[in-house]
């Protein structure tokens, strides 16, 4: 049987993760090909929502990384981001959703190393937990199947 | 009883308000919400131990605020919603008449928030003992019964939008809900799209709530919806120190930050 490989979207900030994992790539470094990156402007732009699109969508688990506290390119963004995370964890926790299959972390742009060792971490997790059923088994239908992409 | 109806007369004939929000029996006595703008309707003003309903949500409501100067008909969910409101800029003081309805049958006028504020400080303003215990014993649970509890919950959502309408806080002139580019909440009511709807509601409340549980109220369906913004409120009160509705100038939670916010999943 082949092995389950997993979907994992990473949802990066502009100004260190991305770059960051632009320099796992000019460093050479391999890591797990199994992720999607997406980047935003800053990690106080990654809303609830998309997170919520991307298990929607057929995502098995999720990454979200951007600048260490400090580090924000627009000074309080990731703060903001952070109580964000706090509280939208609490709430997944309670409705019984996989808080296990969101990753959240600070890769800075000269941390290549971190970003390999997050992505593969990450996808060892998920690939032991297996993919999320749980989610794909409550709609027959996704979001984008059924009204279009075409709205995007 | 006849009390408050002077009150609400002498109140809208010297012009200090345009319309009197409170309540009145409708078809087979039940209760509901009344906007008194004349003598007679003022008449029909009703008040007992069973006008619940936290009347707040009407105050920003264009077709009520079209009348003019509002007065309300406050409990303590009211007077926790005005100060939230005003603490988000959508009230201003003296903007409301408010005349509160004290649990021990009197009627008390509140000219400033500095008044509101000094009794919410006074009295009980928590989450009831019943819904405390439905938390605890949901949290108690693992992780994917919970997932089902909700699951079966949330397939019961006809997406009304019934407490979207109920929620004093929830205002916006253009909610996601509507939002169709792009389209993040399916206007079918699905499994999927429920729980985005619901998880989404949760979080925009997250911080914000008063717990006057008028969404649960609300529902068509029984949904216990309003367990999901109660359980995120004494996280936020432990995590940042915030309290929704205790006072007019208070700061939104997530709208602000402090640099060393604690967390542990981080990595």
């Amino acid at each position: 049987m082949q092995e389950f490989e997993p979907k994992i979207v990473a949802f990066v900030c502009n100004w260190c993760t991305y770059a960051g994992a632009d320099l796992t790539g000019t460093s050479r470094i391999k890591y797990s090909a199994n992720v999607k990156i997406i980047r935003f402007p800053c990690t106080g732009r990654i809303d609830f929502m998309i997170l919520m699109k991307a298990f929607e969508n057929g995502a098995d688990g999720i990454i979200v990384s951007g600048c260490h506290p400090n580090d924000c390119h627009y000074s309080t963004g990731n703060f903001h981001a952070r109580r964000r995370w706090i509280v939208f964890r609490n709430l997944l926790n309670f409705t019984g959703i996989d808080t296990e299959r969101i990753q959240f972390s600070w890769v800075s742009a000269a941390e290549g190393f971190k970003w390999a060792d997050v992505v593969n971490n990450t996808v060892k997790k998920i690939k032991e937990i297996g993919p999320y059923e749980n989610y794909k088994k409550i709609a027959v239908s996704t979001l984008f199947n059924e009204e279009g992409a075409s709205n995007e | 009883m006849s009390e408050l109806i002077k009150k609400v007369k002498a109140l809208l004939n010297d012009k200090t308000i345009n319309v009197f929000v409170g309540y009145e029996k409708g078809s087979a006595d039940r209760i509901r919400a009344c906007f008194a703008r004349n003598e007679a309707q003022a008449n029909k003003v009703f008040f007992d131990a069973s006008c619940t309903q936290n009347l707040a949500g009407y105050l920003l409501k264009h077709e009520v605020k079209h009348f003019g100067k509002l007065g309300i008909l406050a409990n303590v969910a009211a007077l926790r919603s005005i100060m939230q409101l005003a603490s988000e800029f959508q009230i201003k003081d003296g903007e409301v008449y408010v005349l509160f309805a004290n649990p021990d049958g009197t009627f008390v006028e509140f000219n400033d928030f500095h008044s509101i504020e000094a009794y919410l400080q006074t009295t009980d303003t928590g989450i009831k003992a019943e819904e405390q215990e439905r938390i605890a014993s949901l949290e108690a649970m693992s992780n994917n019964e919970r997932w089902l509890f909700w699951n079966k919950e949330f397939e019961k959502c006809i997406k009304c939008y019934a407490c979207r309408a109920a929620c004093p806080m929830c205002y916006c002139h253009r909610c996601t809900t509507d939002v169709n580019q792009p389209q993040w909440i399916p206007v079918a009511s699905h499994e999927r799209g429920n729980l985005d709807y619901h998880l989404m509601r949760a979080m925009h409340l997250a911080g914000r709530c008063v717990n006057c549980g008028e969404c649960a109220t609300a529902c068509p369906m029984d949904i216990p919806l309003n367990l999901l913004t109660y359980q995120l409120i004494s996280p936020i009160k432990e995590t940042f120190g915030a309290t929704a509705g205790m006072k007019a100038d208070a700061t939104y939670a997530l709208s602000t930050y402090k640099p060393d916010d604690k967390e542990n999943f981080i990595i």
